[in-house]
């Protein structure tokens, strides 16, 4: 954090594309490409990222976490601000990958300053550039879910729910339990699918005791799993991404289901 | 009856999120406790960051666990107690049947205490003709059911008052009725002849100071002050890891595990106990014993990956904000130890390789991590856990434990390693992903190891293209106005 704030606002921004957003739900890059380009910022996005590795280290696979950390670091250390629609990501990059290096080891230097210069959306937004009105409108009810990495990982909570309080005509809720997991957990949601639906159908229950018509999270891995569960049970609650609601109203209704 | 089965995780785990009486308990437990606890460290007048100030108290003690336990013993020894040390759960529970021998021990009435649990005291005590009756009145409930524990320190959590009330029309012969303070009178009377016949009594230890030379018992039911009082003997049991050096340390984590385990400011009942009676006293046992208990601790503190898993102190906050306890309770974990703390400290007690579901079968969200009274770093463990299982290790003998998974990772590797072959990887899944039956955008079935999923949940399908391959063709051109 401390690098970009004490020095002045970025001008040229870096996009770091989560696996997911790339393969699956590409609207969600698109929406994030729309905030910074009206924001008037330059984007740059390294066409040969795959993956951060996040799913190979939270399954105890360090060496292959450790070779995509090192891909990543050799694509991204010339950026100067990396911004990544994932906390879960960003918290990969930031708050794993120096350790995946030995304190002398030259690649730790290496991660660690990657590290400092990588960004969540929300954080980068409200905490970099100081911007919590991106003039969007929306209408309806929104509510939304703390994924576990950006909230306990990351420490960011209020930044994307100022960014949601701005949105002209979002009536802004919280749901009960906003900030206990949904049950995602990478592999974990394979590994153990019914411990992981039974958590997620908790979500999905708190969600619609909010009243809200459309929940917002900042992760996709989160999003996936709570549409994934709603569109089984027939709920017709739409899950977005926060990019999507604060890029406008032509990629609010953009989602996977 | 063997206890351990930390195998049946999955099994286990499914029964518990099909019971709704289950279900609505552990809501309710977490609901009150969860956010209690957090609450709790919010009003501490030197702030929640006391925890951390908490984490470094255990770090030190840990590390001078030699010195301070030595310490403890001898200043117990010169009041007149007696001391053993014990290196697994067989030694331990032969040096109670040992003395109860002695002293002609029949029966025995216990505090709650978990580390007995681990090492099976109960039913090894029944097998040695020594009836050992609990007396937490959780504990009792489970008793009499036949059961174990399924939280910490709310061990009867998954029974409703009909079933107490049944329990106990079978077991004492009273009328039936649900109401809980007349099922809780009825306890109460039962449990007093128990505490007045009973030769020995058998607790845990919540805290031992080194300074001082003195073990803490802590409860809100005034159960383990009466059975460690009344019966002749007195015998506690911890785990060797449990104590810290001086007296100001102290008082800071009593205070932490108070408003941990209870969200209390201090419990009801907090008992000092240094040694038997004394001549002036006015009551107390004629015997004293601490069994320290090693029974894989060594092993943990050898290894610098995991040894912070011994600065826990055993109050179940993990457990009351742990969304997978939340959904599967305690019973799932087939070990005295459930929810987080059971997660990284069953594999490490009972072999990595057996346990391993505990440790992967959680989705490291970190909450555990948050409510800890010592700020221990739980799902740092998790992840060095399944390191282990990832690629085997010599310390903890541990072999891979999937080996299909391995070899996953290994391909997946591979085909991130360049985005060329990732593309064609993502264009061949997508062309795979036609096979499966869809609606709309939806997939509905997944072949494996994507099964599980679509069991419950829809899955998108792939986009037809990626964003990068968009990007690369200066597709992504959105207009730069919000609308």
């Amino acid at each position: 954090m401390e690098c970009m704030t004490r020095t002045a606002s970025p001008s040229k921004v870096t996009l770091f594309i989560p696996c997911l957003v790339d393969a699956l739900w590409p609207e969600v890059a698109e929406a994030m490409v729309r905030i910074l380009r009206h924001l008037g910022l330059s984007l740059d996005c390294p066409a040969d990222q795959t993956c951060c590795g996040q799913a190979a280290f939270n399954g105890g696979y360090r060496r292959e976490a450790r070779r995509a950390a090192r891909r990543f670091i050799e694509i991204f250390e010339g950026a100067q601000c990396i911004v990544c629609p994932s906390g879960s990501c960003v918290h990969m990059v930031r708050r794993h990958y120096p350790g995946l290096f030995r304190e002398a080891h030259p690649w730790r230097r290496r991660a660690e300053a990657v590290a400092s210069r990588t960004y969540e959306l929300t954080e980068f937004l409200v905490d970099v550039l100081n911007v919590k009105d991106l003039g969007a409108r929306f209408s309806g009810r929104i509510t939304y879910h703390d994924s576990c990495h950006l909230l306990r990982g990351l420490g960011v909570k209020e930044q994307p729910r100022s960014l949601l309080r701005h949105v002209t005509g979002a009536d802004f809720v919280e749901m009960e339990n906003a900030d206990s997991c949904c049950g995602f957990g990478g592999t974990f949601s394979l590994k153990y699918p019914d411990i992981s639906a039974a958590m997620v159908n908790a979500k999905v229950d708190h969600i619609l005791s909010s009243g809200a018509r459309t929940v917002v999270a900042c992760d996709a891995g989160c999003l996936i799993n709570m549409a994934g569960a709603m569109s089984r049970r027939g709920i017709s609650v739409n899950a977005l991404h926060i990019a999507q609601v604060l890029a406008g109203v032509d990629f609010q209704r953009t989602c996977p289901f | 009856m063997t206890q351990l089965h930390p195998e049946t995780y999955r099994e286990a785990a499914r029964k518990a999120i099909g019971d709704p009486v289950l279900q609505k308990a552990l809501a309710g437990l977490q609901a009150r406790f969860g956010r209690g606890a957090a609450e709790a460290y919010r009003r501490l007048p030197e702030g929640p960051h006391l925890r951390h100030t908490a984490h470094e108290i255990r770090e030190r003690a840990v590390a001078h666990l030699d010195v301070l336990l030595e310490r403890l013993a001898e200043k117990i020894r010169q009041n007149g107690g007696h001391v053993f040390f014990a290196s697994d759960a067989t030694d331990a529970v032969e040096y109670c049947i040992k003395v109860a021998r002695r002293h002609g021990v029949r029966r025995v009435v216990k505090g709650k205490s978990m580390v007995t649990e681990e090492i099976d005291l109960n039913e090894k005590l029944a097998a040695a003709g020594i009836d050992a009756v609990e007396t937490d009145l959780g504990e009792y409930i489970i008793q009499l059911a036949g059961e174990k524990p399924s939280h910490i320190i709310a061990p009867a959590i998954h029974k409703t008052r009909y079933d107490i009330a049944e329990l106990f029309v079978k077991n004492m012969g009273i009328p039936y009725t649900t109401d809980p303070p007349a099922l809780t009178r009825a306890a109460r009377k039962a449990l007093r002849e128990e505490f007045l016949a009973a030769d020995m009594g058998i607790s845990g230890v919540n805290m031992a100071c080194a300074e001082t030379g003195h073990i803490t018992t802590v409860s809100n039911e005034g159960n383990i002050r009466m059975a460690t009082t009344l019966p002749r003997i007195h015998m506690a049991f911890m785990g060797m890891e449990r104590i810290v050096g001086r007296l100001d340390e102290y008082e800071i984590l009593l205070r932490l595990l108070c408003r941990g385990a209870a969200a209390q400011t201090m419990a009801t009942y907090v008992s000092y106990t240094a040694g038997p009676r004394r001549p002036e006293d006015s009551d107390g046992p004629e015997a004293f014993h601490l069994v320290v208990i090693d029974n894989g601790r060594s092993r943990i503190l050898a290894d610098p990956r995991f040894r912070e898993i011994l600065y826990c102190i055993r109050c179940a906050a993990c457990l009351n904000v742990c969304p997978v306890y939340g959904k599967i309770g305690g019973h799932a974990y087939g070990f005295a130890y459930s929810g987080p703390i059971g997660a990284v400290v069953t594999p490490l007690l009972t072999g990595i390789n057996r346990a391993r579901h505990l440790c992967q079968g959680e989705t490291l969200c970190g909450a555990c991590m948050e409510a800890c009274p010592v700020a221990i770093d739980l799902p740092r463990m998790l992840l060095a856990l399944r390191e282990t299982l990832a690629y085997g290790d010599a310390f903890w003998k541990t072999t891979p434990a999937n080996p299909l998974e391995g070899l996953a990772f290994k391909v997946w590797s591979r085909l991130t390693a360049n985005r060329r072959t990732w593309e064609c990887f993502l264009k061949a899944a997508a062309l795979g992903q036609r096979l499966f039956p869809k609606k709309g955008n939806r997939l509905r079935r997944l072949p494996p190891p994507f099964h599980g999923w679509t069991r419950k949940r829809d899955f998108p399908s792939l986009a037809p293209e990626t964003f990068l391959a968009r990007w690369r063709k200066n597709e992504i051109e959105v207009a730069k106005d919000i609308p």
